[in-house]
Parts: C-alpha cells; structure tokens; sequence
C-alpha cells in the first residue's frame, strides 16, 4: 500500500474532528487537497526534486496526530529562553502546531492594522485576508507535501502587515516539539505584506522531548509593491527528527525579501523554497548555512522563477559535512520568456570533512530570454592546504585553523544576516557546533 | 531574425545554401522491409554474415529493449518516434562476400558522393600524412582507406562487420564492455540492429601515424542509421580519431542511435573529435535527423586519457552525453564541446565524468550558443566515488543566446562521496555583447560577419582542441550555421 493511503484513510475518518479544531478557510482548502494528495501521491525519490530525500519514506511509520487538539501542557515561558543577548524580539510560540502569545507579545502594542497571531483564529476574525491568501500560492499540484499539510493543519501563525507599516521590532517565532508520543506535526504560516510594509521575522525549530517528530511546514508569504522582508529560520532540533518544509513566496514590483535558512543540528530536513519574481525590480536574496554531522541529512532545493523583467536574485548557500552526514542541494533558476533584464547569480560552496560525508549540488539554469545575466557556480572541496600551511606556519595549533577557516568558510553567509545580534549569534552558534559543543540547543532548558 | 516566408521556393533557397551537404545519391540500395522484430534482428544478422555469438548478442539486447521505455527526462520535445516504420538496414553497395576489393567494385555514384562530401576515398587522392578514412553509407562500409599502411605497424582500422568476422576474439572482449546492451533505451536498440561503425586497435606502444576517421553518411530514405564504434588503445598507445557525418534534407525525420565505445589501457591514449552535421530540419522545424547517441570511454587503465572534442551544429534533436568512467589510477577525461542550435533545433547534450581510480582528473567545457527558436541545455554528472582519493575536477558552461525567442539552459550534477576530491563547477549565461559588436561594425565589419567572429572567439577554447582539418571545417560550420540568425 502506498504511504498516503494511510493518511487518507486518516483523513477520512477524523474529519469532522480536524475541522471542528481548525476553521473557515483552512477548512475550505481540504476537499482539494484531499484530491490532490490523491492524484500526485507523497513526493518520492522516483522524482527528479526528491532524488536525495526520500519523503514518502518518512511517512511509513505511524505518527501520532492530536486533531482533537489535546493540550501538551507545556509552559513555553519555561521551556524557552532565548539568549541572544540584545535580541529584543516579540515572542510568539507554536506548541508543535498550537499557537501560543508570549507574555512580552501580549502586552506589547502593534502598530494599528497589523495582525500577528494564531492562524486558526484569523480565518475567524480577519477571514478575508485569509480567505484570499490562504493556500493560494502553496502549489498542490506538483510533487510536494502542501497537499497533506492543507488536510492536516489546524493552526499555525499569521501576520498581517498592512500598506505603510513597518514594524522596527522582530517577531520571533519558536517551535516546540513537545509530545510523549511519536508525532506528526503540520504547521502553517502565512505573511502578507502589503504595499511598501516592512518585517523582520525569526523563525527557530526546537525539540523539547526525545521523541521522534515529522514536521510539515508550509509557509506563503507574500510581499506587496515595494514592501520588505527579512526572514531568518534557524533549526536546532534533534537527530530523530524530520522536518519538510515548503516556502512559497510571491513577490510584486520592487519588494524585497531576504530569506536565510540555517541548520545546525536536525536529523533530516528537507526545506524547499519556491519564489515567484512576479512585478519589475523585485529583489531576492536566498542564503543558507548547513553545519551537519553524524548521520543528519539536509536537503535544501530552491527554485526562482523571473517572470517579469528587471528582478535579481541572488542565492548563496554552504554546507560542511562531517561524519556521515549527507548534503544536497538542488537551486533552479527560471527565467521567462519576458524577463529581460534579469540579474541571477546562484553560489552552492561544500566542504566534506570525512570519507564518509556525501555532498550532491545540482545548479540549474533554465533560460528563455536573451538579455540577461545568470550565472551559478558549484564546488565540492576541503579545506584550503595552502591557507592551512600559511597558519600552521604562524604557530596557530591545527585545531584551531580548521575552526577559524571553517566558520571564515561559513562567515560569508552569516555575514548577509542584515540582523546584527542575530548575525553574532550564529557565529557563536557556528563556532560551538564547529567545536563539537552543539549537541543540544541551548535556547531551551528541557533539553537534554 | 528571418521572417517566416509563406513561398516554399524562397525557404528552401536558403536552406539549400544553409546546408550544402543535403543532396540525396540516387544509388541502388538493397532495403529490407520496415519494421522491427526479432526476425529483423536475424535479417540483419544474417546479412551482415555474423557467427552466432553475435546473433545472440544481438537477440539479448532486443528482448531487453522490448521492456524498457524512452527516456523523457531530457529538457526535449521528442515527437513520438515509430520504431515499427524504419527500416533497420539498408546497403547501397553491391558487395561480395568479402566487401569490395578495389575501387572499381565501387557504385561510382557512391564514389562520387564521398568525392562531394569532400572525402577521398582513393589513397592518392589524400594529403601526404593524412587521414585514414571509413566511410560508411547507410548500413555498410563503403570502403576503409590506408589499411594497409596501418596494417604494417599492427593498427586494425576496419568496418565492424569486418572486425566481427576477422578479429572475434578482440571484439568478443570488448563489445559491450563499457556501454551493456542494458543501459538505456538505445544503447538496447543499437545492440538489437547496429550496422556498420568502425573498429579501431592499437597495439601496445604504439603510436598511430595518421589520424583515423569515420564518415557516416546517411542516403536512403525512411532508414535510420545505428553504427556502432569501438576503440581500442592498449598499453602506452595513442591514436586521433575524427567522426563526420552528413544526410540529405528530407521532410521525414531520421533516426540516428549510435554507441561508440572507447577502452583505453594502461598510459594510453585516445582523442575523439566530432564534428556533426546531420541535416538539422528547415527553419520551420521539419525534418531533420533525431540524433540520440551513446557515447562512453573507460579509462581502465594507469595514467590514461581520453579526450573528447565535439562540435555540434547539425540534428533536429540531439540527445547525446559523451562520457568517461576514470577507472585506472591517474586517469585523466576532457570534454571539449560547442553545441550550436538554430532554427527549431533541440540539444541536450553534455557529460558524466565517474571518478573511481585515485587521482584521477576531468576537465568540462561546454560552449552553448542558441539562436532563431531553439532550446539548447547542458547536462552533465561528476560523480566520485569513495575511493576516488584526490579526484579533481573543473568544470565550465557558458551560454550564449543569440535572439529573444530561444532558450539556454544548464544542468549540472554533482555527487561527491570523497572527502579529498575537488569539484569545481561554473556556469555563466549571457547574450552577445552589444560593445564588441559595436566595435566590429564601427571598423566596417557587417553584422553577420561580426557575429560568426564573436561566436568563433567564444568557442575558440574548444575548437582549438580540434586537429586541424577539423578545426578550419568547424569554423566554417559555425558561421553558416549562423546565417540569418541576426538581421
């Protein structure tokens, strides 16, 4: 039988159940995705996008599911405690998929207009924002896991930021994996920008309890003319863990959107990133750290579409891989018939550090239109001999010369973190996961 | 970019002068009937006039074939191909037993075809030094030139045909051995049906005096032509092989499925050159010869190396990877190519690098130039394998796009399983640049003229690696090739 039978069949018979926990417009969405979970089936490794990861697989054992909407009991205040010094951010939180205030997210006060909260509410109170964007460029109608997501999700995050706003603070949002059990969670945010709006969002992944999770995340974001965004989503769960996640973004005339996906501790991930460059001069900056070991595997797949003239995209990615992890990284570049004027440059750089460590990159270019400038570059290394040799020279320990070349190795992406607290954060970060210090997450105090 | 013109006279006017190689050679071609089953297999067997171990060689591959499915992971439109309404042999020569033993057993016209094509079949005829040459029409060798000469330093240079029957033991070793009958789609076809090709064995030690080349030609209509070559250069040999290859224009669509195999031994080594120039369909993208080749060298042994150079302008649909697997420690590939499409032209094409031996090393240029409509990608794989300690490899695509109506795209792949290897690639896409062309017609340069030189300098990089004969052909080929294309 094949995986998504079990979860059709799942589906069918806790209906009324997932609808009664959830509502309006996410309710809407399920019949079709229903029918299209039925017709496309899991994504698998048949599939050109899923050649390294194989999701379908992920799905054969039998998650536990909360449509009831149990509560976990965990205290979030208690659970968390962010330490990046001088990050003062709103917190918000999602028990595994529930939405959660913090106490500094309550009291503080949004600029009028702006919605920052639970999704499954939203479509109660604001449902014609919701009504129009929910699920509206999250395809489920190619291979993917937006169809499952949009049968199972009962809640997540929404923000709304409305023409002209900008918002000076961060929002945080953190993910806590909390269950007794083994557990399927399927999570939803969506942000809508609207003209010339501005946002800073965090997103971090953390594992509370020992537990084996699958999470499934479908984010939409969608950035009016002229507005901004910067996201930041940083995974530090555990190596039972797997994680799919689904980023669409659709972009119109001269937004900007800066998207940076780290991973330094996780068991398997697989983030896709789809971005659509829809009105004239829209930027795009894609980054993204991978620092894996052990068996941990990650699997970033990214696919910008140009389909208007005058955008540019720029995307820089790198991976270091010790013990047995394996890297993949899949980064497709489209660019229509019309978009003339279109700037591309794409940037995939790995090291392995053992044998053992197995990197696939797979740069695409698919062009129509003759005036532009595309380029990607891919390498697979180690280290630099020469620039190892040149420290060694200088009396610095071994060590200590990896460590330096690989975080200056990783630096150029953290360096693109516009975020400041944050982006000495992931140095430190970085530096204590180089060092083999990074086992547990240090955000939250249930971890072991 | 040329207007579509609705007086056919006008449109084939330009084709004709576009493609000078596409006149058909009114000779008597024994056909046999369309179709292909297994008895088709044994007709084309029997004919050939192979021993059984062939027939059964062959027999594998189409029972192998009927089970697989074609390919259509290529970014191609490929029309659905009726493999039951080709005729899978065709020999317009009037041969004995033992092949045509002089020139006068030759059809005349068939002499006077390769005359026009520009390839001398009677020794005196070709330069001092020059090029050793097999010329194969449709299903047959026509003729093999300098045997003899190359005879003496114990270089086999002959037809396959002729290779089965006189060399089985050489032929028996390594048919197959690095393309199986079980690799895809057409590899299993050509396995079934495959005609004439060349076969080439090097001595050891042994350098060969001439460059070896193969001219395929394909004449009758409603046939498809599956050569099959094999290359064979032993221990601390080396030898130039050169592949051309013409059709005449016919609105049919041919079907051309060959698979070289090349085998290199230890500190030998090997350098393929090709220049294509099937007939490439009209500018409305009708006709046209569907080339979809297997092409793959084992370096098996220490400290070979294999080079391929292709410059590829002709085809309607051109699906083609040639490819090296770096088994011998040392072992070193290259792969030079410039793919030119126009018109309605289709091309993906590119190459595999298997890194296994140590330190082995692979070099990827890959010059892309597409105009008027057509779609021209890239796909190329490096792979290393675990053991493949101090694996290196550097690899560049460069696009040119020439016009808003046509596409350019690259697909890399790369799988790295070493921990010491280095893998290096880049890709740049861009079109032609407004100041160099400025600059040429400024200096009274015409807008054609300066194209075709820009192009030229842009594929300098590989043409370059071409032998000379090939290169001043190449260069020619590529300025015709883009005719029209600007205006």
């Amino acid at each position: 039988m094949k995986p998504e039978q079990n979860y059709i069949e799942l589906f069918n018979r806790n209906r009324a159940l997932i609808d009664s926990g959830s509502a309006g417009a996410m309710n809407a969405l399920r019949d079709r995705a229903l029918d299209c979970l039925v017709r496309h089936g899991l994504p698998h490794k048949g599939l050109e996008e899923y050649l390294h990861t194989d999701v379908a697989e992920w799905f054969g054992p039998d998650w536990g599911l909360n449509p009831a909407r149990i509560d976990m009991h965990v205290d979030m205040a208690q659970a968390f405690r962010c330490n990046v010094p001088n990050l003062s951010t709103l917190l918000y939180f999602l028990a595994n998929d529930e939405f959660a205030l913090s106490q500094t997210a309550a009291r503080a006060s949004l600029p009028e207009g702006v919605f920052a909260g639970s999704l499954r509410e939203a479509a109660g109170s604001r449902p014609e924002i919701v009504e129009r964007y929910y699920g509206r460029s999250a395809d489920m109608d190619r291979p993917g896991i937006a169809a499952v997501n949009s049968m199972f999700a009962q809640d997540g995050m929404m923000i709304y930021v409305p023409d002209g706003v900008v918002i000076d603070k961060p929002l945080q949002l953190v993910t806590l994996l909390h269950s007794p059990v083994d557990m399927m969670v399927n999570r939803r945010i969506l942000v809508v920008l609207g003209r010339c709006a501005r946002l800073k969002l965090l997103l971090c992944d953390h594992a509370l309890s020992a537990n084996r999770f699958l999470t499934t995340q479908v984010m939409e974001v969608f950035a009016g003319p002229g507005s901004g965004l910067e996201l930041y989503d940083l995974e530090e769960t555990h190596n039972a863990n797997l994680r799919i996640s689904e980023l669409y973004v659709s972009q119109e005339q001269d937004s900007s959107v800066e998207a940076d996906f780290v991973t330094l501790h996780n068991g398997r991930t697989r983030n896709t990133v789809y971005v659509t460059l829809q009105g004239r001069g829209a930027r795009l900056s894609l980054n993204g750290i991978g620092a894996i070991d052990r068996e941990q595997h990650l699997d970033n797949m990214t696919f910008v579409d140009h389909r208007v003239p005058e955008c540019t995209s720029n995307e820089l990615f790198k991976y270091v891989l010790d013990d047995s992890a394996t890297g993949a990284f899949a980064g497709k570049v489209l660019v229509r018939k019309d978009a003339q004027h279109t700037s591309s440059e794409q940037t995939n750089r790995n090291i392995c550090l053992t044998r053992s460590a197995r990197m696939f990159t797979q740069p695409q270019l698919e062009i129509y239109a003759d005036d532009v400038k595309c380029s990607h570059g891919a390498t697979v290394g180690q280290l630099d001999d020469r620039a190892m040799f040149y420290m060694r020279q200088r009396g610095i320990p071994e060590q200590e010369a990896r460590m330096m070349l690989m975080q200056a190795f990783v630096g150029e992406v953290i360096g693109r973190v516009a975020l400041e607290p944050l982006r000495d954060r992931l140095n430190r970060l970085v530096e204590k996961r180089f060092r083999g210090e990074l086992s547990q997450c240090e955000g939250c105090r249930a971890c072991r | 970019m040329k207007e579509n013109s609705s007086d056919n006279s006008l449109v084939r006017e330009i084709s004709a002068e576009k493609y000078k190689y596409g006149f058909t050679t009114d000779v008597h071609t024994d056909i046999i009937d369309r179709g292909l089953t297994e008895d088709t297999v044994r007709l084309v067997s029997e004919r050939k006039g192979e021993p059984e171990w062939m027939l059964e060689f062959r027999l594998k591959a189409y029972r192998h074939w009927l089970t697989m499915e074609m390919p259509r992971w290529a970014h191609l439109d490929i029309p659905e191909i009726d493999y039951q309404d080709i005729s899978y042999y065709a020999d317009p020569t009037v041969r004995k037993k033992e092949g045509p033993r002089s020139l006068d057993e030759i059809d005349p016209q068939v002499m006077k075809t390769f005359d026009k094509l520009g390839i001398p079949l009677e020794e005196r005829l070709a330069l001092s030094g020059g090029v050793a040459v097999d010329a194969v029409m449709d299903s047959v060798s026509v003729k093999t030139t300098f045997k003899q000469t190359l005879a003496e330093k114990g270089i086999i240079f002959c037809s396959m045909g002729e290779a089965v029957r006189n060399h089985p033991e050489l032929v028996r070793k390594y048919l197959g051995s690095v393309v199986s009958y079980r690799d895809n789609f057409f590899a299993a076809l050509n396995s079934a049906v495959f005609s004439d090709g060349s076969f080439v064995y090097i001595p050891k030690g042994v350098r060969c005096p001439m460059e070896l080349s193969t001219y395929f030609r394909i004449n009758a209509a409603g046939t498809g032509q599956f050569e099959r070559t094999l290359i064979v250069a032993d221990d601390d040999s080396y030898v130039s092989y050169l592949e051309g290859c013409t059709a005449p224009m016919r609105d049919e669509n041919q079907l051309h499925a060959a698979i070289v195999e090349i085998v290199v031994l230890d500190r030998a080594e090997v350098k393929y050159s090709t220049v294509q120039n099937w007939y490439p369909g009209d500018e409305n993208g009708r006709g046209g010869v569907y080339n979809f080749v297997t092409k793959r060298g084992l370096l098996k042994g220490v400290d070979s190396k294999l080079s391929w150079t292709q410059v590829e302008t002709g085809s309607a649909i051109t699906w083609k990877y040639p490819s090296c697997v770096l088994q011998g420690d040392g072992s070193q590939g290259e792969f030079y190519s410039v793919a030119l499409t126009n018109n309605r032209q289709q091309a993906d094409t590119g190459t595999k690098m298997i890194h296994i031996g140590r330190n082995t090393r692979s070099t990827v240029i890959s010059k892309g130039i597409s105009a008027g409509y057509s779609q021209n990608s890239y796909r190329g794989l490096v792979k290393v394998g675990e053991h493949a300690d101090g694996a290196r490899n550097y690899s560049q695509c460069d696009s040119l796009l020439l016009g808003d109506k046509c596409g350019a795209h690259t697909f890399p792949y790369m799988d790295v399983k070493n921990e010491t290897a280095i893998v290096e690639h880049e890709a740049t896409t861009s079109r032609i640049s407004e100041d160099q062309l400025f600059y040429c017609n400024q200096r009274g340069i015409p807008m054609e003229q300066a194209i075709g030189l820009i192009v030229n300098g842009y594929a300098k990089e590989v043409l370059n690696k071409l032998p000379m004969e090939f290169a001043v052909e190449a260069q020619r080929l590529l300025s015709v090739s883009l005719e029209n294309t600007v205006g």
